[in-house]
């Protein structure tokens, strides 16, 4: 579904991104981990074309993203920081998008049920909590129907219960058959949702595969360990 | 491209400042009119305004709301919409309240006061299309300045530094370079000069609607010869559109190359 071929990016003199290989297929959950700065954002904004490449290409089912802008139809993507116009009321933020993306099918009127947004439909962004704009956030992500999924540390700032849902709500959408790309740091979310990681390190892939084959690879018993290992083998 | 306008717009109609704008050339119409009772020195005094403070509020705002909807602009660049329709938008939208508060603001008034029944009313309608002018273009500056600098006090530095510059900087240099090569004919670089910069030429253009050229000397002949004639008028205003098309050319390939 994805490919990506030898990306590079430099942010100045900073190169985040060193030539990048990967490819995704229809259907799953991948979990692109890595430490801070490691780039884990920037491939995730490649892909959307917020970033755009020093040399490399990326393609979503075969057609190239130069200069194109309609594949983001497909993507619904759930940015890291929840940051909205602070002029608009929740409503009206999702009626918005809504009428950017001219799509009717959607199912907002679940989502708020779902995370128990009603009370705040006729606030202001900025007096809502972070918890809450996060919730917000997510219903914007997850109203839409398109078949590729980005979630960009989609667990922060929420608390347990919404956690539960969240993780329910990305089970169903695979069930779907869709693809979704999850970045967090927290491990014991990644190990029961993903099917497969890619660990990125230091601008580079340093692992693909599923969690079983990384503690195999890394010799050590949990997932946790796992990465702990990979981390203190590249900082020491 | 029209869908970001509206919400670009919509969203500073909401904005106090967009009132407190409004109100303020409100109040300066009423005020001036009262105290002047006359409408011709009334437009004279309001271009005296309008020809510094129009720039000013246009390079301000244009800088200040983009870098206040940061947060906006990417929410939308996720969003299956193009680049350049984002920046465009919402540089109209801002641009366009702007220009309404000034408009809608100052012609209540003078409406009120009975403009239509006046001679000065072309002097004045002249002056409320060369404010707008000025909005568009000082805007689109703006815009330019605040997308090749993601430092925010960086970017207002620059604003003001451009507004500075063509405000008041320019005039300076203008009358020293004047002085200096005195002994040689000027009309044409005198002309030329005041053809490159917009604030210079909005003033010159309302000046000499008003007849009051001979307040200028030889120069003002020089002028009137130019800027009365049909053709001066024309180029003029092709001058003016040509000051927002290049800056608006330059969000267009800014914001394409741009990583957020």
């Amino acid at each position: 579904m994805i490919e990506i071929k030898d990306i590079h990016k430099k942010f100045g003199k900073n190169e985040v991104l060193k030539g990048i290989d990967l490819s995704i297929n229809q259907g799953g959950i991948f979990a692109i981990l890595g430490p801070n700065g490691s780039g884990k954002t920037t491939l995730i904004k490649s892909i959307l074309g917020m970033v755009l490449p020093d040399s490399g290409e990326i393609s979503i089912n075969g057609k190239s993203l130069k200069n194109s802008f309609k594949y983001r139809e497909n993507i619904d993507y759930l940015p890291q920081i929840a940051n909205f116009p602070g002029n608009l009321k929740v409503k009206e933020l999702i009626e918005m998008i809504k009428d950017l993306r001219n799509s009717k099918a959607t199912n907002d009127r679940e989502l708020i049920e779902l995370f128990k947004l009603q009370p705040f439909l006729n606030k202001k962004l900025v007096n809502l909590s972070g918890g809450t704009k996060q919730k917000v956030n997510l219903v914007l992500t997850f109203m839409f129907d398109g078949p590729l999924i980005i979630l960009d540390e989609p667990t922060s700032g929420l608390d347990p219960i919404s956690h539960l849902r969240l993780k329910n709500l990305i089970f169903a959408e695979k069930k779907k058959g869709k693809t979704i790309l999850v970045t967090s740091h927290i491990l014991s979310f990644v190990e029961e949702i993903a099917d497969e990681i890619v660990f990125l390190l230091e601008g580079k892939i340093y692992f693909k595969g599923s969690i079983t084959e990384l503690k195999l690879k890394t010799s050590q018993p949990d997932f946790e360990h796992a990465i702990a290992s990979i981390l203190s083998a590249s900082y020491a | 491209m029209l869908k970001i306008l509206k919400y670009s717009f919509y969203d500073l109609m909401r904005s106090r400042w967009s009132y407190v704008y409004f109100l303020f050339y409100l109040l300066l119409g009423v005020v001036l009119l009262f105290l002047n009772n006359d409408l011709s020195k009334a437009v004279i005094t309001l271009m005296n305004v309008i020809i510094i403070l129009v720039p000013l509020i246009g390079t301000i705002f244009g800088v200040m709301y983009y870098y206040n909807s940061r947060e906006f602009t990417e929410l939308l660049l996720a969003q299956p919409v193009k680049r350049s329709s984002i920046f465009l938008g919402q540089y109209l939208g801002v641009a366009t309240s702007l220009s309404m508060s000034l408009v809608i603001g100052l012609g209540f008034p003078f409406v009120f006061y009975g403009i239509f029944n006046s001679s000065a009313i072309w002097d004045f309608s002249l002056l409320l299309i060369t404010g707008a002018f000025l909005t568009f273009i000082f805007t689109a500056l703006a815009f330019v300045i605040a997308l090749s600098n993601e430092n925010k006090i960086k970017g207002f530095g620059y604003a003001i530094l451009l507004w500075l510059f063509m405000a008041v900087i320019y005039d300076g240099l203008f009358l020293m370079s004047l002085l200096y090569f005195e002994d040689y004919p000027l009309d044409k670089f005198s002309l030329g000069a005041t053809m490159l910069n917009p604030v210079d030429l909005s003033r010159v253009l309302i000046l000499l609607k008003l007849d009051i050229s001979a307040l200028l000397g030889y120069t003002g002949a020089v002028f009137q010869k130019f800027f009365g004639t049909n053709f001066g008028l024309i180029l003029s205003f092709v001058m003016l559109v040509c000051w927002v098309i290049i800056p608006t050319f330059f969000i267009w390939r800014i914001a394409k190359k741009k990583d957020f």
